[in-house]
């Protein structure tokens, strides 16, 4: 095995580099399927942070995950983001915090992509002082019988279940550290 | 906010706890101890990791079939010209101009096909095109210093671009990060994923740096580094930089020929 290259922190200047037109809208505004999902993104103190990048990886309302090309179209007249067609299902999305260390995005709730498991958009957190990214995932209701939620006692287990809220929105903040801190996952 | 010391600590405190962190993973290492492939995230001598980093072990994924696919790009995602931030504005940026190439590779070795790579750098004055960033050295108006590309058959990337200059922050007293470009990168899985800092060999300002110290072996700080390589310049044109990437992470193996 090849060993890796090493991880450093996103830093604090990515936000004209990487955020780009619609990276939060996974459908478009009005789409009949759409959920929305928003929160905050808490450091150990308690402070939201406002230079956090989160990144979306889910699968389509099917259960598929061969997403799609299109999610950050350029203009090829304009050097610029195009924003997306619209059409078709990227299954990635990725937004910055804003000076509240709030985030949103509007997508679909994601369909089961294995037997056995309840469906969860996976996310991706960067930040500045963060400098190896971290993984969690966001399950949009608990129930019994998935092998992550199972091995979990019942306060960590609820850092990963999203809170709904009125009108198809669901609520949920990231803990980097302290008394509420986000389950983080690593991979074999 | 955060809370900034009334008096900022000299480059000295720093650097005797980034060394005494280094003397500490190295007698670990000469101990038998495991190789440090990736950076601590908790790392004192990098003062913003300190509230910004999980105290808890991380939790072992189970049934990880989502994250062992990823997001897949095109050619709608890029355009040409993304890949040459010389030629983004209607005059030459100011700067010694570079070409950084490389492939990204698995851990198995084998080319990560078609995926994106994006990077953004400080100007030859080491300063960001970015609000924030307001210390006096002059912006240029001929370059953003934002690009991307998506790696060829073989995982190549090459980008046409201006060699960074070292930028001060505030980490400490007298704080300067040593020229760099940012990469991120994205591979079959979204396991792989990855976003890291290239340097330039030979810099003086590595010793002195804790983000770059914050990986505490040796052999893995040096995977960070770009090789010059006279092969790639361009006679009265520009300096070659080679820098090969892997990516970490358990990859999406049994469908890895499909992509």
């Amino acid at each position: 095995m090849r060993p890796p290259t090493p991880s450093q922190t996103v830093g604090p200047f990515f936000g004209y580099a990487l955020p780009f037109a619609e990276g939060g809208e996974l459908v478009p505004s009005g789409h009949p399927g759409a959920i929305t999902v928003h929160g905050v993104v808490y450091d150990g103190a308690g402070q939201p942070i406002p230079d956090a990048l989160l990144e979306f990886w889910q699968a389509d309302s099917a259960g598929g995950l061969d997403g799609g090309p299109g999610s950050m179209r350029r203009d090829p007249v304009t050097g610029t983001f195009a924003g997306r067609s619209g059409v078709g299902f990227t299954g990635f999305g990725r937004v910055a915090t804003d000076a509240d260390g709030h985030w949103t995005i509007r997508t679909l709730t994601p369909g089961p992509a294995a037997p056995g498991t309840l469906p969860y958009i996976s996310v991706c957190v960067f930040a500045r002082g963060l400098l190896h990214h971290l993984y969690t995932r966001v399950y949009l209701e608990d129930a019994a019988g998935d092998p992550l939620l199972d091995s979990l006692d019942a306060d960590r287990r609820a850092t990963l279940v999203a809170r709904p809220e009125p009108h198809a929105t669901y609520r949920f903040d990231i803990h980097l550290q302290g008394s509420e801190e986000t389950v983080f996952l690593e991979f074999g | 906010m955060s809370t900034t010391p009334p008096t900022p600590e000299p480059q000295a405190v720093i650097d005797a706890e980034m060394a005494r962190i280094q003397t500490d993973a190295d007698k670990a290492l000469a101990d038998g101890g495991q190789e440090e492939l990736q950076p601590r995230r908790d790392y004192p001598p990098y003062r913003s990791s300190d509230l910004r980093h999980p105290k808890r072990p991380l939790v072992a994924a189970r049934e990880a079939f989502t994250e062992l696919r990823g997001p897949v790009f095109g050619v709608t995602d890029v355009t040409e010209l993304d890949s040459d931030l010389t030629r983004q504005h209607h005059g030459e940026p100011l700067g010694e101009r570079i070409v950084v190439t490389g492939r990204v590779l698995d851990r198995d070795g084998r080319p990560v096909r078609g995926q994106l790579v994006e990077i953004w750098q400080a100007n030859a004055a080491g300063r960001y095109a970015h609000k924030r960033d307001q210390h006096p050295a002059p912006l240029d108006p001929n370059f953003t210093g934002t690009g991307r590309c998506l790696t060829d058959d073989e995982g190549r990337y090459t980008f046409t671009s201006i060699k960074p200059g070292a930028y001060p922050w505030r980490n400490h007293q007298n704080a300067w990060r040593p020229a760099h470009i940012h990469f991120s990168l994205f591979g079959t899985a979204f396991t792989q994923r990855l976003v890291t800092q290239l340097y330039f060999p030979g810099d003086p300002l590595l010793a002195y740096d804790p983000i770059f110290n914050s990986i505490t072996d040796e052999r893995a700080r040096q995977r960070l580094s770009a090789v010059y390589d006279h092969d790639l310049s361009s006679p009265e044109w520009s300096l070659g930089y080679r820098w090969d990437i892997v990516l970490d992470g358990p990859s999406a193996t049994w469908m890895e020929e499909g992509r």
